[in-house]
């Protein structure tokens, strides 16, 4: 039979190419990895895209059945996280100010104490470090609730009650992260940045209150804001579609489950820091 | 007469059945199979056969590989998301039950309705009640499938594809690790759908059962088809299967172990 190209792309092509034996040369091997990640860059491409698709399609059909989903899903994600959430953005907030305080205070350039908590919190470490959390808490649990419903055959189960497994399991799950990412992240800024005046305050740095919002409202431009709902948005989808993807995508046995759940994590690490890399070329391009 | 006006439930010509985990291995090829409303089918084979394959396709799960696959005279191939009502006269009961376990037996036997017709948890519930008492899970309804022994919980995948009254019935392996009870149970149940049970308005039902060993299905009535060596073999009633020129079914039908017994 002959293979459509979209065919070719097909995870079955992925594990081929995993199953058969390492070449000798060290390129040869590099190349192949690269490859293998492109072609897994296309599967969770052409995943992404049938997911949105399903979101937009289907936000009307059994919404009784879908919202309390959702709003389960938002609460795994967000709200059950927000402790930790407080403990991180307090560390967060007393990591960066020691450190940038011990070095500002050096070169005299105290006054650049919120500039530098602009940048490394709000534009980087903020969304990052949630990314980081969010995929280590619950991307992890969704690759191996939906690997092992894949392996216990739930997916088939629900296809053959008529119901999209897409629309079932996969949309809560995305939403529930995109919602909790953009919030978790924004509860994670403002902790840190009020974390980090306490460690400024502590360390007796000449700053009243007032001085250092000053310093971060004149640091912080709109493109901020609209960098940070971006950002945090685009890194909750991808995480919940690479874990998804993941558990989902292909039938599965019970013992690959794990196979997977190291393979998602890796991929949940490098991507969202690729993306992380083009919204700097963004802030500097603008 | 028109014959589309009355079209065999299933009917396929040709048809290449690939493995679930591998689309490009086939398990099954030429499979040649009409399956007239109100027939009563145990497909046999032995374990690795491709049983399951064999009626996850018939069920719409798998596309054939390759050749004709029919349902009510429309090729499935041709069914999409508008189509949906078209594949649900089809349900199936998988092996081993395979309910969600976040939900309880109720909401598990209630879920297709609640997704097929937009409705809150307690209205869908309320709905199956009737299901629940006809197949005795009502002392279960509120249990989580994990405190529930596999008898029971085979019977409430049985609900749940009955819920939304289909007009054919998929089992596989329906009697793999019952007991007597619960053996014997859904043989008479099984037989009351086909014969036209009251909750199905007392419309025969298309009854499809897949079984290593055939014996305990025996009935003048029903059909047998035969999975061996990748080729599907409708063989016709027992008495047709029993006269059967090929040496090798007689030898099969002999060797079953009920039939020894």
């Amino acid at each position: 039979m002959q293979k459509s190209l979209g065919k070719i792309f097909e995870r079955a092509n992925v594990d081929f190419l995993r199953s058969i034996p390492q070449p000798k040369s060290f390129t040869d091997g590099l190349g192949r990895k690269l490859f293998v990640f492109l072609l897994s860059l296309q599967g969770i491409g052409a995943f992404a895209l049938i997911t949105l698709g399903v979101m937009a399609g289907k936000r009307r059909v059994a919404v009784k059945v879908m919202q309390p989903r959702i709003r389960q899903e938002i609460r795994r994600s967000g709200v059950a996280l927000l402790p930790m959430f407080f403990v991180m953005s307090l560390g967060l907030g007393f990591l960066v100010v020691g450190q940038a305080v011990a070095a500002l205070a050096k070169v005299g350039a105290m006054n650049y104490l919120g500039s530098t908590m602009v940048i490394v919190v709000v534009r980087e470490l903020g969304p990052l470090l949630t990314a980081m959390l969010l995929l280590a808490r619950v991307g992890t649990a969704h690759v191996i609730e939906l690997g092992t419903a894949r392996a216990m055959g739930e997916v088939e189960v629900l296809e053959t009650m008529g119901i999209d497994p897409v629309h079932y399991l996969i949309v809560p799950r995305v939403i529930g992260m995109m919602a909790a990412m953009f919030a978790l992240t924004v509860y994670l800024v403002l902790g840190a940045l009020a974390s980090g005046y306490l460690c400024a305050f502590m360390q007796n740095v000449p700053l009243g209150p007032a001085d250092y919002c000053q310093q971060l409202a004149a640091a912080l431009s709109p493109l901020d804001f609209v960098f940070l709902v971006l950002k945090t948005l685009l890194l909750g989808f991808v995480i919940a579609i690479l874990t998804c993807y993941h558990g989902l995508a292909q039938p599965l046995r019970l013992e690959e489950v794990s196979q997977v759940t190291v393979r998602a994590v890796t991929q949940g690490v490098v991507i969202p820091i690729l993306i992380d890399g083009g919204f700097i070329v963004l802030y500097l391009l603008t | 007469m028109n014959p589309s006006a009355n079209p065999p439930a299933i009917k396929m010509q040709d048809v290449t059945v690939c493995a679930r985990r591998d689309a490009l291995h086939p398990v099954l090829t030429a499979v040649n199979w009409t399956v007239v409303p109100g027939d009563f089918w145990v497909v046999a084979g032995l374990q690795q056969s491709g049983k399951t394959d064999f009626l996850m396709m018939t069920a719409g799960l798998l596309y054939p590989q390759a050749g004709s696959y029919e349902l009510f005279g429309r090729e499935t191939r041709e069914l999409g998301e508008a189509d949906l009502a078209e594949r649900l006269r089809v349900a199936y009961v998988f092996e081993h039950g395979q309910l969600f376990s976040q939900l309880t037996i109720a909401e598990n036997i209630a879920l297709p309705l609640r997704y097929r017709y937009d409705l809150e948890a307690t209205e869908a519930v309320r709905e199956t009640l009737g299901l629940l008492e006809l197949l005795e899970l009502t002392p279960f309804a509120e249990a989580m499938p994990a405190s529930v022994s596999r008898d029971w919980l085979k019977r409430a995948a049985l609900a749940r594809a009955l819920v939304m009254r289909p007009r054919v019935l998929l089992c596989d392996h329906p009697l793999n690790g019952l007991g007597a009870r619960h053996g014997q149970w859904w043989r008479r149940f099984l037989d009351q759908l086909w014969r036209g049970h009251e909750y199905l308005g007392g419309q025969p039902l298309t009854v499809v059962v897949t079984a290593e060993d055939p014996v305990p299905w025996q009935h003048p009535e029903r059909r047998i088809a035969r999975l061996h060596d990748g080729q599907f073999l409708p063989l016709g009633t027992w008495a047709d299967a029993a006269r059967s020129a090929d040496p090798a079914v007689g030898e099969w039908l002999a060797a079953t172990p009920a039939t020894t017994l």
